[in-house]
């Protein structure tokens, strides 16, 4: 199991990764990039995550029981957010009478 | 008794006794009957409450309760119903006693977490008990907003609060049990040997782990509207009461096949022991299982097509609803090919199992003409989904659930219920669901909405003949009651297995020892194989 | 437990007696607690829905809302979770190699900043209240017409929401903290022997990855505008 062991200068650089990544997130912010300063935004979190999974959490090493959990879990959270916003987005493309 | 002096082989019900060594007991066995215990308490009560709405609805005039007091009596019986009988009744009593047992493993992989979620639900059954009996609350099992969190004048919170309790018992229920078919199976057990009950299990553990904890958030902003009128879910204050509906039924919906998969699994294990052959197509009934649980998260768009809910939305709700036909004809069909050419007994399981497969397929059919867009705006919200839900809910999972507590009895208890009077109440609980139900397809199509206590007088001989099945019902449901509690005492004494089955519950001493086996057992056969129990006693069939 | 058991696990007294080997053990809890974990991602997830619902339907506000959040404090404070991870991890990494003064060490570290990331939490919330910008009667936001009134607490009542669950979580995180402590001192932890620390690890790291979102998500809405 995950009785492979990082060495402390592997987790100082994701360390070093997740403070670099939380400046620039925090700078970029302050750029107007229209519609795509979300995009950008989620990217980087995004980014942030995989880092803390994969090596903090030792995802990299684990069973792959345990990333089919970690993926089958965000899936689901995808479903309930692009079924429901597909609804959202959709309402007014038509102007339906009595809606 | 002849053996009564010699000591008897000590069991799980014997090795202590005290209420202590019941309300701390880490023994999936005796928390599933604690379970057993809470939810038919809750079965009675929300029948009662049903009891009382069919009385009311005997005469079109509506003068037995006042409008409000009906609002809460439908409610309450959707309550008491969903959340505290069906969606534990069978994972938390069977499921709990049988799928350690029949994976070869000594119990869950987490029993204190079982014990926990048993008392969850306890607690969340208190907090919801003080609502009903503090005045009820009248908004309908499914809370929509914005009257649950505006309008409603009654016990909401409370109510919503028990829900949210016995929520997380669920999903410590599911957690549990995938946790122990992952890491508990004894040798040999690989999962295509799996019993299929064990399969549905799985399947509905999934949902229960994926979608509960999505009402639970959604009952906590139910709250904070409902305290602080922050505007979430309140049209006036810029929030969406349909993004309510949305993330409700994304559990509510898949909340239906947990109720459903788990009876699925019993019927295949009746089917195959009553007709002594493989369950035709195994591993197709055992991905259907998966298949459905998958699936119906695709799917609760189509409890929204008569609101704001977006035509396209709508439309892919609708197509995708059709999908969730296949997985379940694929068990139908399977279950039916099982019985051809078997040699089939018609023991009180079995003929459960024959009223399942019957009532589930009608319930079934139904639900695609719900799904179909066009035919949902015209029946919604009137009897014809009341009906449709009720084959599938009462003629589906109470007839498994009752199917699946006849089988397991002499595992149980070590004690044989009488098989004539069980044979008489199946039948009495079969005619009279008919009679209850059938006749509300009629109403709804002719246009009786559901949740009215008033209605127009061509309604009544329908309404009168559902009321009179109804009654018949309740004979039906309170005879295993008696029978069950008589054979306690009287019942003739089981054997290890008495209907010859191959589940390895039926390898180990009835009522089972406390780590349920003397040896872990070794799996070398499929589920299924009767050639390993030729030989063996058979009592009943 | 009756004591009558016919299986032998005399060997190891952190053995339970439903499973047969350790190994066995420490994958049923480690696959446990990552279940657990995605209940919690669904449970956040709804928030996440509303967030996205309402964001899309009033984005000019969000942004306007978003801006009175203080964007330095609220990096600060990320780095300071960010930094409790790290310690986290090395507090794993103690355990793994049977460290256990280490073990000790890092897991007060990661208390401590816990801890603080909790005061600036409450700092926050405390200036919100001064500001009324906190859902209810008193609500007022400075320069907005009614409706957008109303749809600026919207912004509010989600900010309370998502960043007061994720506070109850570190709570509940500060007292395991304490709990493994108290077990650590105690010596029960060994190279043998670490899944509640390793479980711990995988708690307080996964509440920390809420917060990576909840940071951009709420503090970072187009910052250009006021720059």
């Amino acid at each position: 199991m995950s009785e492979h062991i990082d060495s402390v200068k592997t987790y100082a650089l994701v360390f070093a990764a997740l403070i670099a990544a939380t400046v620039g997130t925090t700078a970029v912010a302050f750029v107007d990039l229209g519609p795509f300063s979300v995009v950008v935004a989620l990217l980087i979190a995004v980014c942030k995550m995989l880092l803390v999974a994969l090596f903090f959490m030792h995802v990299r090493h684990s069973t792959r029981l345990t990333r089919l959990v970690v993926l089958g879990g965000l899936l689901w959270l995808l479903i309930l957010i692009a079924l429901t916003m597909g609804d959202i987005l959709t309402r007014n493309w038509v102007g339906v009478p009595g809606r | 008794m002849i053996t009564a002096a010699v000591p008897e082989r000590e069991n799980y019900l014997n090795n202590a006794y005290g209420i202590k060594s019941w309300l701390l007991t880490r023994d999936h066995k005796r928390i599933g009957l604690l379970y057993l215990f809470t939810v038919t308490l809750f079965f009675f009560l929300g029948g009662a409450f049903a009891t009382m709405i069919r009385i009311e609805l005997l005469t079109p005039q509506g003068n037995f309760v006042s409008s409000e007091t009906y609002n809460k009596l439908f409610t309450m019986h959707g309550v008491a119903m969903i959340f505290f009988f069906l969606i534990p009744a069978i994972p938390a009593t069977l499921g709990n006693f049988f799928l350690p047992m029949m994976i070869g493993a000594r119990d869950l992989a987490f029993p204190r977490i079982n014990l926990l979620s048993w008392y969850l639900l306890v607690i969340g059954g208190l907090f919801s008990l003080f609502a009903m009996l503090a005045g009820g609350v009248d908004t309908g099992w499914t809370f929509y907003t914005p009257y649950s969190t505006t309008y409603s004048n009654s016990w909401v919170i409370a109510t919503a609060l028990g829900i949210f309790i016995s929520g997380f018992s669920s999903i410590l229920t599911g957690l549990n049990f995938i946790v122990t078919v992952h890491r508990m199976r004894a040798p040999g057990m690989t999962w295509m040997r799996m019993p299929l009950f064990v399969w549905s299990h799985y399947a509905t553990a999934l949902i229960q782990v994926l979608g509960t904890p999505v009402v639970a958030v959604t009952i906590i902003l139910l709250f904070c509207e409902r305290v602080f009128h922050i505007g979430i879910f309140d049209p006036t204050l810029g929030g969406d009461p349909v993004l309510f509906q949305h993330m409700f039924w994304f559990y509510s919906h898949p909340a239906v096949y947990i109720m459903i998969l788990p009876a699925m699994g019993i019927v295949s294990e009746l089917v195959s022991v009553f007709s002594r052959k493989p369950v035709f197509g195994y591993q197709f009934v055992a991905y259907a299982s998966m298949a459905i649980a998958v699936l119906g998260f695709l799917v609760w768009g189509h409890h929204l097509f008569v609101s704001t809910q977006s035509v396209y939305a709508a439309l892919v709700f609708s197509f995708l609803s059709y999908f969730v036909a296949i997985p379940s004809a694929i068990k139908v069909f399977n279950w039916t090919a099982t019985l051809y050419k078997g040699s089939i007994s018609f023991a009180t399981p079995m003929l459960y199992a024959f009223g399942f497969i019957g009532l589930f397929t009608i319930g079934g059919l139904t639900g695609l003409f719900v799904a179909a867009l066009g035919f949902d705006v015209h029946v919604t919200d009137t009897y014809f989904v009341v009906a449709h839900f009720h084959y599938i809910m009462v003629g589906g999972t109470i007839m498994a659930y009752l199917g699946g507590l006849h089988y397991w009895w002499p595992k149980i208890t070590g004690r044989m219920y009488p098989e004539g009077w069980a044979k008489l109440s199946a039948l009495i609980i079969f005619l009279g669901f008919n009679l209850t139900f059938f006749p509300q397809f009629i109403l709804g199509y002719l246009g009786m909405p559901r949740r009215y206590h008033v209605y127009p007088d061509e309604f009544q001989v329908l309404h009168v003949l559902s009321t009179a099945g109804a009654s018949v019902l309740a004979v039906g449901y309170l005879m295993p009651m008696i029978y069950f509690i008589w054979s306690l005492r009287y019942g003739k004494v089981a054997s290890a297995n008495p209907w010859g089955a191959t589940g390895l519950e039926w390898q180990t001493p009835s009522p089972p020892p406390v780590h349920n086996f003397d040896v872990t057992p070794i799996v070398t056969h499929d589920a299924y194989d009767y050639s390993t129990v030729i030989g063996q006693e058979v009592e009943v069939g | 437990m009756p004591a009558n058991d016919a299986h032998a696990h005399a060997e190891s007294p952190a053995l339970r007696v439903q499973f047969d080997t350790e190994a066995q053990q420490k994958d049923a809890s480690t696959l446990g607690m990552w279940l657990f974990l995605i209940t919690e991602v669904m449970f956040f997830g709804g928030m996440f829905l509303v967030y996205t619902v309402y964001r899309n339907a009033y984005p000019g506000i969000f942004a306007i809302a978003s801006s009175s959040l203080d964007v330095y404090i609220g990096a600060a404070n990320t780095v300071v979770l960010l930094c409790s991870s790290f310690t986290m991890v090395l507090a794993v990494r103690a355990a793994q190699l049977g460290q256990r003064k280490a073990i000790i060490l890092f897991l007060i570290l990661t208390l401590i900043l816990g801890g603080i990331f909790l005061g600036v939490k409450a700092y926050e919330w405390n200036e919100k209240f001064q500001e009324h910008h906190v859902p209810g009667s008193s609500f007022h936001f400075e320069g907005m017409q009614p409706d957008e009134q109303a749809h600026a607490q919207l912004f509010f009542s989600l900010y309370f929401a998502m960043t007061g669950l994720h506070a109850l979580h570190m709570v509940i995180g500060v007292g395991m903290l304490l709990f493994l402590i108290r077990q650590a001192q105690k010596g029960r932890y060994s190279a043998e022997y670490m899944t509640p620390v390793d479980l711990g690890g995988l708690y307080w790291h996964f509440v920390d990855i809420i917060w990576i979102f909840l940071f951009p998500l709420l503090y970072l809405i187009d910052r250009h505008l006021k720059g």
